[in-house]
Order: structure tokens, then sequence, then C-alpha cells
């Protein structure tokens, strides 16, 4: 009888290795589309917040489009109709193309929340002392609505991290790609699907530790 | 000095000021008494500017705050304002709160600001509590360090929103105090204020506020002795 063909072969550290790679891939997918995204979304809340109509009619309706749509439903319909614009992006560029959006709808009602948290007598304050408008939102308005809605914000963050997973399904090689390619070779989900959620895990509790120490410095 | 002439200001139909005309020269501490409503509040509004007004004008030193054109940032560091609620800004310590428009308003450096509000939280009592956040610091704690933040402007003028009247009783004395010591060292102030005792012994003259009308303004012995309006009258007779 002949030897039979070993299709499968069992997990090994350098398997451990790739997904440590893939991890940081994940990071880093996460960190540029949560910065970018949150800085886009502070600024449509503030349109959300001073724009009164204008924005009900402009920026309110493009933000409810990504907010209600599924991620899984906007990364496909992006990745696959972008180049008929003559947009030739690949994965990890649509993918931040999108999470950065997908970010920005979230964080700008988080924002829009956090500004109408400071009372108008305050504002009313700092005016009083000759700041500028601007002034008065830089030294403001921004570090105590920013605070007040943190908590928010780092949820938006965290939910961001764990939804760019959906990434994979455009190729990117991420954490959850990653551990597809690992699964469908050794044929052991369970191990790796329990290295990849640890992997997860490592990326979001340091920084829902450091949110929680940032809250409890804020309180005092 | 602050000339106001013919003030109307309107909130929608609300006719909240009716034709105020009223000087208010250097040196001077007026208080304004008349009931919740008068127009008394929004008359301070007016007058930095925090409010529009519909017709006529309100001058500071030649300056028609309301015309089009004029610096009102620059304009409101001469008028201070403290307010019923005392805002102090919860995410800066003390001598944050009253460094910050100093060097971003005027732009002292770091060191100079911090220099400014150590003086005046020292001025107001504060000295104790530089590195205190405003959630430590009682009721008039928090309006003192709204007159040091005011004060650490180098304002010509002061404008007192019912100062007094969110505190707790037994806070409103220290308050009240560090006003009185404002006054004596010559600051210009226009007090809008339920304290009868603050208005009678403290200001150099008084005005009544009815309906959004100035219906009398006199020195205090006249308004608390020998008021000529029947509202003035009423309203001290039922304060008292």
């Amino acid at each position: 009888m002949e030897p039979t063909v070993s299709f499968f072969s069992g997990f090994t550290l350098n398997d451990l290795w790739f997904l440590g790679e893939a991890a940081l891939r994940t990071m880093w997918i996460s960190a540029l589309s949560i910065t970018i995204g949150t800085v886009l979304g502070v600024l449509f809340g503030w349109v959300l917040y001073e724009g009164k109509w204008i924005a009900t009619l402009t920026v309110a309706p493009f933000l409810d489009i990504f907010r209600s749509v599924p991620l899984i439903i906007q990364l496909v319909l992006f990745y696959n109709f972008a180049p008929i614009v003559g947009l030739n992006l690949d994965p990890f560029a649509s993918g931040v193309v999108i999470l950065t959006i997908y970010t920005a709808a979230l964080v700008a009602n988080v924002a829009r929340g956090g500004m109408e948290a400071v009372p108008a007598p305050m504002r009313r304050a700092a005016r009083s002392l000759g700041m500028t408008y601007w002034q008065d939102l830089r030294h403001v308005v921004l570090p105590i609505g920013g605070r007040a809605v943190f908590p928010a914000w780092v949820g938006v963050a965290l939910g961001v991290m764990k939804d760019s997973a959906l990434v994979s399904v455009l190729g990117y090689v991420e954490l959850l790609k990653a551990s597809q390619i690992l699964i469908t070779r050794t044929q052991e989900p369970f191990l790796i699907l329990t290295l990849a959620g640890a992997f997860y895990f490592a990326l979001s509790y340091p920084i829902s530790r450091y949110a929680a120490t940032l809250e409890r410095k804020w309180a005092q | 000095m602050i000339e106001i002439r013919d003030l109307h200001k309107y909130f929608g139909a609300l006719h909240v000021l009716k034709g105020i005309n009223l000087d208010v020269k250097k040196g001077e501490v007026l208080s304004v008494i008349g009931a919740s409503g008068s127009g008394k509040s929004t008359l301070l509004y007016c007058i930095n500017g925090l409010e529009p007004i519909q017709q006529g004008h309100v001058t500071v030193d030649g300056t028609d705050v309301h015309a089009r054109g004029t610096d009102i940032n620059g304009l409101r560091q001469k008028l201070g304002m403290v307010f019923q609620q005392w805002n102090s800004f919860p995410h800066l310590t003390a001598l944050e709160n009253v460094a910050l428009a100093p060097r971003i308003v005027k732009g002292k450096s770091r060191a100079e600001a911090s220099d400014i509000a150590r003086k005046q939280l020292g001025h107001v009592g504060l000295g104790e509590k530089l590195d205190v956040y405003p959630s430590a610091l009682s009721g008039g704690q928090q309006q003192r360090l709204a007159i040091a933040r005011a004060l650490a402007m180098e304002p010509e003028y002061m404008l007192f929103d019912e100062a007094t009247s969110a505190l707790d009783p037994e806070l409103v004395g220290e308050v009240l105090e560090t006003m009185r010591m404002l006054a004596e060292e010559g600051m210009t102030m226009i007090c809008v204020t339920h304290e009868m005792g603050f208005a009678r012994d403290v200001s150099d003259r008084v005005a009544f506020f009815h309906q959004g009308v100035m219906e009398e303004i006199g020195p205090p012995a006249q308004i608390f002795g020998d008021a000529q309006s029947e509202h003035t009258r009423k309203f001290l007779a039922n304060v008292r």
C-alpha cells in the first residue's frame, strides 16, 4: 500500500509567530482607522452640534447610512465597486477607508453628546473672560465634553478593533484571516480560535485598563 | 465709564428691558435690586455683549459694545463677570482655572500666568488651595475662585450676577466679604443682588428694577429709607 499523502500538519511554534504578526496587522489597521476616524468624528460631531438644519440635511443622513448598514456589506461593496470609479485600493486601504468612516460615524454622535454635556453657562463664563469661540471650544468644551463621553468613546474604539476582523473577507491577513488559514491547515479550530481570542484580549485589555486609570484620575 | 442709553432687549416677543438709561462712573459701586424676571441679570449680559440688544446703546469707556466691528473679546477683558452658578472649569485645578485666560487670551507665559493666578487666589483667600480641583471646594470657595478668575484679567469693571443666590446660607458671608473688599479697593462694580444688607452698606447707589423698567435709582439711604416709587416700597417691604 502506498503511504498516505499528508494534507494536514500540526500546529508549530512558527504558527504562533504567524498569528502574532497578524495581531500586529489587526492593531495597525485598527489604530489607523480609529485615530483618523476619531478626528473626523469629532469634526462631524461639531457640525452636528453647531450646524442645525444644514447638518440635518447633509452630514446626518450620510453618517446614518454608515452607522446603519452592516460593516461587512460596506466593506464588500466598497472593495468591489471602488475600482469602477477608478479607485484601485488594496484590501488594507479599502479596510482603512471603510473602518475610518464607520468609526467617524459612531464617534460623531458621541462627540456631539459630549459637546452638549457642557452647560451653556460654563461657555458664557469662558466667553466673559474674553475667550474667542475657538478658544472656548479648544480649552473648555472639548476637554470637559471629552471627559464626559470618554467611556463611550473607548467602547467605540474597542468595538471597531474587534470589527476590523471583518476586513478578512477582503483577503487582508489580520488575526481572523490568519486563524482561518491555520485552521484549514492544522484542523485544530479549538486551539487556534482560542489563541486568536487571546490575542484580541491582549490588544483590548491594556486599553480598557488605561482608560479606567484615566477615568479615575479625572474623577478626583 | 459705562453709559447705557435707551436700551431695549427682547427675548422673542418678551420685552425684557424697556428703555434703560444709566451711567456708572469709575470707582462707583451700583447694586441692582428687584424681583426675579425684572430684567436685572439681562442688563449685565447686555453690558458685556453676551446678549445682543434690539435698540439703544451700551458704551464702555467710549466703545460701543454692540457696534459692528467692536473687538468684543478685547472689551470683555475690561469687564470681569461673576455668575450665579460659579462655573469653575472642572478639569483644571484652582490655579489653572485662574491662569487659563491670562495665558490664552492675553498671551502671558505659563510662569507669568501662574504668578497672576497665585496672587489673585491669595487675594480672595484661596492661597492654600492652588492645586485643588473645584470638585473638592465648597460653593463659597468656588465662587471666590470665580472672582479670582475674573480678576486675573485685570478688569476695570466687575459685574456680579446674583453671585450669592446659589450658595448655602452659611457660605454667603465669605463671598460678600470678598465683594466688599473689592469695593473698598476702589473697583467699579455692578452687583445684581438679593442681599439687601450688602446693597445698603456697600453701594454708592442702588437701582430698583421692575418689569424691565428702572423704576428708581439713588443712594441707599433714599432707596431704603425714602423710596419714591410705590413698587420699590412694596418690594422692599416683602423682602424684609
